[in-house]
């Protein structure tokens, strides 16, 4: 690792930090709150056109012929493209490139794009895709993954290597699984469903392309990748990079469902360039659910042995994925899927089988916790069965195999600090979970779990040695500071995170500091808002170009006042000689001395993770600078007539290493709390008979609303880590992971009921209840009032 | 966004301008109340209609107020959450007022109508969908195709009756009126709505349904509606169960109704439920054995089909557990008939 990306743990001066650590507003809050900001919709160009895409209504079919001329004939439509015109592949990982803007000759899913149209308004569009002829070939459809991994005939992508529609296969083992297992003084045997989840940000996918007259294209795109979505936009319109300009307006949500490059970014830029006019698309709910990218459906079946102290000796997993049209994130989801369960826990002995196969439905991808909140709640909820074999309070198993902090997995992670046992102490005790647990009566139960998340990933999804971050940093003789970020912020505060970190370092007002963000032309490449990896790694390249100004500043005012350079500080505005109060002068003035002492005034930064990982194929999938650690306790209502679980309170202690902003930090974890719950309880993203989507909309497709979200208690726990900025780690993603885990070993607690499959639909849990003999004659007798407020519940 | 489709819009200030509107556009012409549903339905294009008639403008279809025999006389424009903050509503029907309350969230409550929920078409997965996702599906009975998806080979449209209204005005033995260009006339809701899920309501082109009357109720009268659904807000009936229990002064129950709705196209009466609950007191375990055997009575008479999302078996086991509790909530709420 380079110097450079080392910077300490400390406040820049002094003992304690003067913005950091405390709440403090985002910077687009207000303009969020009050509807000013602008997002990819609502920029509107002179003589723009509206796109709209055609899609394919079969799950499974080859493109016999596609006849356009009467879309084209109608009046109002500027251009019409389909596959040909966009024939180049692409895709996110660069060894699995399986997608086209267009489907070329085969459609993969109901909703793949065959066509677009760019058209005078939206309405014109929609009436010349309804001209659009199409004759398909129908294709057997493969729904199910064990099927279509055995498929021989007509397979999902036939220039891959199978067998079937296989995707990805990882084998990984690390030590003698086998051994262990036969030695261990008991083992459990599971198997455990995810069900398929989406992201459902408010905002859908929007782009916006125009062409100027010297032939630079500019692409407006809710993307939380820009820079990925510069390359990809090079590769398919075969155009140099420098000639194309990527920006990213505000963002209405993204959760890992904006981390792919999509149909729409490659349309709109190459029906601009053939009409010569901006143009727009901006997809339909029902399109945003075609676009997917959500979590992969797991099947997962786990082997853990232990000793009789409950300590682990062997964890075996065999997982199948689903992972629907195309390759998208999947190779990575496939490791992450084993690679990421290392922790908190030590694992003597692992060995994961995981295998993603194609299947034909909107593609899967990362949704925040990618890959490994499946594997995660399999994992502790065999965890709280062993605890229930050895007749182990679920937090002292937990407890007995904490790996500690500084230490490497058996997968060969290198794990820095570590605060999972505070983590556990503090929803413990906020809980009252020793007065509490077992103790609430029959129907009502508290559960445990916990996890383990990468904080960035020292694996650009492109092999190169060049940073993974980078800053500049402009100063201005106003005293304004200008940051130039390639980081993506989609809602998590990225660009505030920037803000702050140099208003502290350069003694700066937040107010005068102004952040210019992922704009291809303007800033430098950060990879993007994936993996938990922007405040990590973004944070240290802002240090690393502070510090560098910092110390012109400080030796040019050093020479003019003829003093130590240890007795100046930079501090809320104002440049300070320690020893002589007199001496204050303004931010602007300190800027103004710095610059007729070294000229106009800029920085960069940049930051790279050091060397990472296993020494096996596969082995830096998963390898994090730093991890986060999160646990989790859920209090849960059983509703024993109806099957209906309510969540009456949840408290979650994260380690994010420092809070850089406790107030962000603190929503990060409630935010997660409440996606995950949702995921177990509500959401389904699922197929019916036909293959089509059960029900692409918000009506249908449901997220809690705030009557049903629980009483969140957030408790930040610091662990400082040596790398992070200022020893801080990611909040995003981690603190989800418990959630889904935690409820099913509530419901245990409660009723004495293993929920193993998801989704936790009332249905679905009345039905496991009745199996295992739970009814409602039980419950009252238990002298418990029926759950029976009127109205819903 | 879905867009909507292209379609004129009429806001006349009078009910005759309202009506004359309708007579002279015929069937090319639709109402629209608050909206909150036909909206979706046109982007979702379930309709086509050449012009809308709003009725937004029209004072007089506006207001609720104490009817002259001592019942309750609801303009049909009335807003949902002014029936279910409506003291009046709430202590002479208040198995109404709690319907309307549970309808949708707090904004459409405020923007639907009690007029538009009593005429809300029917839904079915199958159904409110996009017009794409329709075309891919090969279209359904009920709109643009020939085949149902709820029951293979059927042949008649099975979509559920999903207004919360309808069951608890049921109950209170309502009335509707409605005005024409050429008259008026009312109707018992009682006979206002069949079983065909294309069109579960008798009503004619160029009505308009103008008032909701509800007779006066017994001093004993109580009520409750007991909604089964996804969330705590937003969601459509999975189950409505609208209670109506009509006691004598020392709380002895005399006459009682139950209607379910979202099973089928039709809200369903519950069969044998007056005459099982007669007699019994409340708070006694009398009426709590009776209270069973209505919930058994239910379970028997009701098949909830899968036409709205949702697992219909469940629905089906939620039944009696949901005519229990509302019966319960009906039986137990302060007695507020004055």
């Amino acid at each position: 690792m380079a110097a450079r990306d080392n910077h300490g743990t400390s406040p820049p001066w002094g003992r304690s930090f003067g913005v950091l650590g405390q709440p403090h507003r985002k910077l687009d809050g207000l303009a969020k709150a009050t509807g000013s900001a602008v997002y990819a919709d609502d920029l509107a160009l002179p003589g723009m056109l509206h796109a709209k895409t055609l899609r394919s209504p079969h799950a499974h079919a080859r493109i016999e012929s596609i006849d356009a001329s009467k879309a084209l004939a109608l009046e109002g439509v500027h251009a019409v493209i389909t596959g040909r015109d966009l024939p180049e592949r692409y895709g996110v990982i660069p060894w699995t490139q399986d997608e086209t803007a267009l489907a070329v000759d085969r459609v993969r899913f109901i909703g793949d794009p065959v066509a677009a149209v760019a058209a005078i308004d939206e309405d014109t569009a929609n009436r010349a895709l309804k001209l659009i002829e199409v004759r398909y070939q129908k294709l057997t459809a493969w729904f199910d993954p064990a099927s279509s991994l055995a498929a021989q005939t007509d397979r999902i992508h036939p220039d891959t290597k199978g067998p079937g529609n296989l995707s990805k296969h990882v084998h990984l083992c690390f030590g003698d699984v086998d051994g262990e297992l036969a030695g261990a003084a008991h083992t459990i045997e599971g198997e455990y469903e995810f069900h398929g989840t989406t992201h459902a940000p408010i905002e859908p996918h929007c782009a916006v392309a125009a062409v100027d007259a010297a032939g630079l294209l500019t692409v407006w795109s809710s993307t939380q990748i820009t820079h990925y979505v510069h390359r990809a936009l090079a590769k398919v319109l075969h155009l140099e990079a420098h000639k194309i300009r990527v920006v990213q307006p505000c963002l209405g949500g993204a959760f890992g469902g904006k981390s792919d490059p999509f149909s729409l970014e490659f349309c709109v830029a190459k029906l601009a360039m053939l009409t010569a006019r901006p143009v727009k698309m901006l997809y339909t709910r029902e399109e945003v659910f075609y676009a997917h990218r959500g979590r992969h459906p797991m099947q997962m079946r786990y082997r853990t042995g232990v000793d009789k102290d409950g300590k682990l000796r062997a964890v075996d997993a065999k997982i199948l994925i689903d992972g629907g049209s195309y390759s998208s994130f999947g190779l990575v989801t496939t490791y992450y899927a084993g690679q990421l369960l290392t922790g908190p826990y030590h694992f003597p002995t692992y060995r994961f089988d995981s295998t993603r196969v194609f299947t034909n439905k909107p593609p899967c991808g990362p949704k925040r916790g990618h890959g490994s909140v499946q594997p995660r709640f399999a994992f502790e909820i065999q965890l709280d069965e062993l605890a229930g074999r050895l007749e182990l309070d679920p937090i002292e198993i937990r407890r007995r195999n904490f790996q500690g902090d500084f230490t490497r997995t058996v997968n060969g992670q290198r794990v820095t600090s570590n605060g999972f046992l505070k983590c556990l102490d503090e929803v413990e005790r906020l809980s009252r979970w020793k007065e509490r647990r077992g103790k609430l009566g029959f129907g009502r139960g508290l559960g445990v779990a916990g996890s383990m998340y990468i904080s960035g990933t020292n694996y650009p999804v492109y092999p190169n040695d060049m940073p993974q971050a980078g800053i500049q940093i402009k100063l201005d003789r106003s005293g304004l500071a200008t940051v130039f970020t390639g980081g993506n912020d989609i809602g998590q505060g990225s660009n505030s995170m920037c803000a702050y970190i140099v208003a502290e370092e350069l003694g700066l007002d937040l107010s005068a500091v102004r952040v210019v963000a992922a704009d291809t032309d303007l800033c430098p490449v950060d990879l993007g808002a994936y993996s938990s990896r922007v405040t990590f790694m973004v944070g240290n390249a802002t240090i690393d170009a502070c510090r560098k100004l910092r110390g012109q500043i400080v030796q040019a005012l050093a020479e003019k006042w003829q003093v130590a350079k240890e007795r100046i500080r930079l501090i809320a505005g104002q440049a300070l000689d320690l020893e002589d109060a007199a001496r204050a002068i303004s931010i602007a003035e300190a800027f103004q001395i710095a610059e007729a002492r070294f000229d106009t005034l800029g920085s960069t930064g940049s930051y790279n993770t050091p060397t990472l990982g296993g020494d096996y194929r596969g082995g830096t999938i998963g390898a994090a600078p730093a991890y986060s650690f999160t646990a989790h306790i859920v209090e849960v209502d059983v509703d024993v007539e109806t099957g209906q679980l309510t969540c009456e309170n949840v408290w979650i202690a994260h380690d994010c290493g420092r809070a850089l902003n406790p107030m962000i930090v603190a929503g990060q974890m409630e935010g997660s709390v409440y996606m995950g719950l949702a995921e177990a309880l509500l959401e389904e993203h699922t197929l019916n008979r036909f293959g089509l989507h059960a029900g692409p909309n918000l009506l249908d497709y449901k997220l809690p609303t705030s009557v049903d979200t629980p009483e969140l208690y957030a408790r930040i726990v610091e662990s400082i880590d040596p790398e992070g900025p200022y020893g801080a780690k990611e909040a995003g993603e981690g603190p989800l992971h418990p959630a889904l885990p935690a409820l099913s070993n509530a419901v245990f607690d409660a009723v004495g009921v293993r929920l193993r499959r998801l989704p936790f639909t009332p249905a679905r849990v009345l039905s496991e209840l009745r199996a295992a003999g739970v009814d409602a004659k039980r419950h009252a007798q238990a002298g418990l009032p029926a759950r029976a407020e009127k109205g819903a519940r | 966004m879905l867009r909507l489709p292209a379609f004129a819009l009429e806001r006349p200030r009078t009910l005759r301008a309202a009506l004359e509107l309708l007579a002279e556009n015929g069937q090319s012409a639709m109402v629209v109340a608050g909206g909150t549903d036909l909206l979706p339905n046109l982007k979702h294009e379930l309709f086509d209609p050449k012009l809308l008639v709003s009725l937004a403008e029209i004072d007089e279809l506006r207001g609720l107020c104490a009817s002259a025999e001592g019942g309750l006389e609801i303009g049909a424009m009335t807003p949902l959450a002014d029936v279910a903050t409506s003291e009046l509503a709430r202590t002479r029907a208040p198995a109404l007022a709690q319907a309307c309350g549970l309808v949708a969230g707090p904004q459409l409550r405020t923007m639907g109508t009690l007029g538009g929920n009593v005429l809300l078409d029917t839904r079915c997965q199958w159904y409110n969908q996009t017009y794409f996702w329709r075309s891919a599906l090969g279209f359904c009975l009920k709109k643009d195709g020939s085949a149902c998806h709820v029951v293979a080979g059927g042949k008649k449209c099975v979509a559920a009756a999903s207004n919360d209204s309808a069951p608890a005005l049921m109950s209170l033995g309502a009335v509707l009126h409605f005005e024409s260009a050429s008259g008026a006339r009312e109707v018992a809701i009682d006979e206002f709505f069949t079983g065909d899920g294309i069109q579960n309501k008798k009503i004619a082109p160029g009505e308009i349904l103008t008032c909701v009357r509800i007779p006066p109720m017994p001093a004993g009268h109580r009520g409750a509606y007991g909604k089964l659904r996804d969330r705590g807000s937003i969601d459509f009936p999975l189950l409505g169960v609208a209670v109506r229990l009509d006691c004598s002064s020392k709380d002895v129950v005399e006459n009682a109704d139950l209607v379910l709705t979202a099973l089928a196209a039709q809200p369903k009466r519950v069969k044998r439920a007056s005459e099982t609950l007669a007699g019994t007191k409340l708070g006694t375990p009398a009426f709590d054995e009776a209270a069973e055997k209505v919930a058994e009575l239910a379970y028997q008479q009701c098949r909830p089909l899968a036409n709205i999302p949702g697992d219909a078996n469940w629905r089906h086991e939620m039944v009696p557990v949901w005519v229990r509790r509302t019966l319960a909530a009906a039986a137990t709420e302060p007695n507020v008939t004055t």
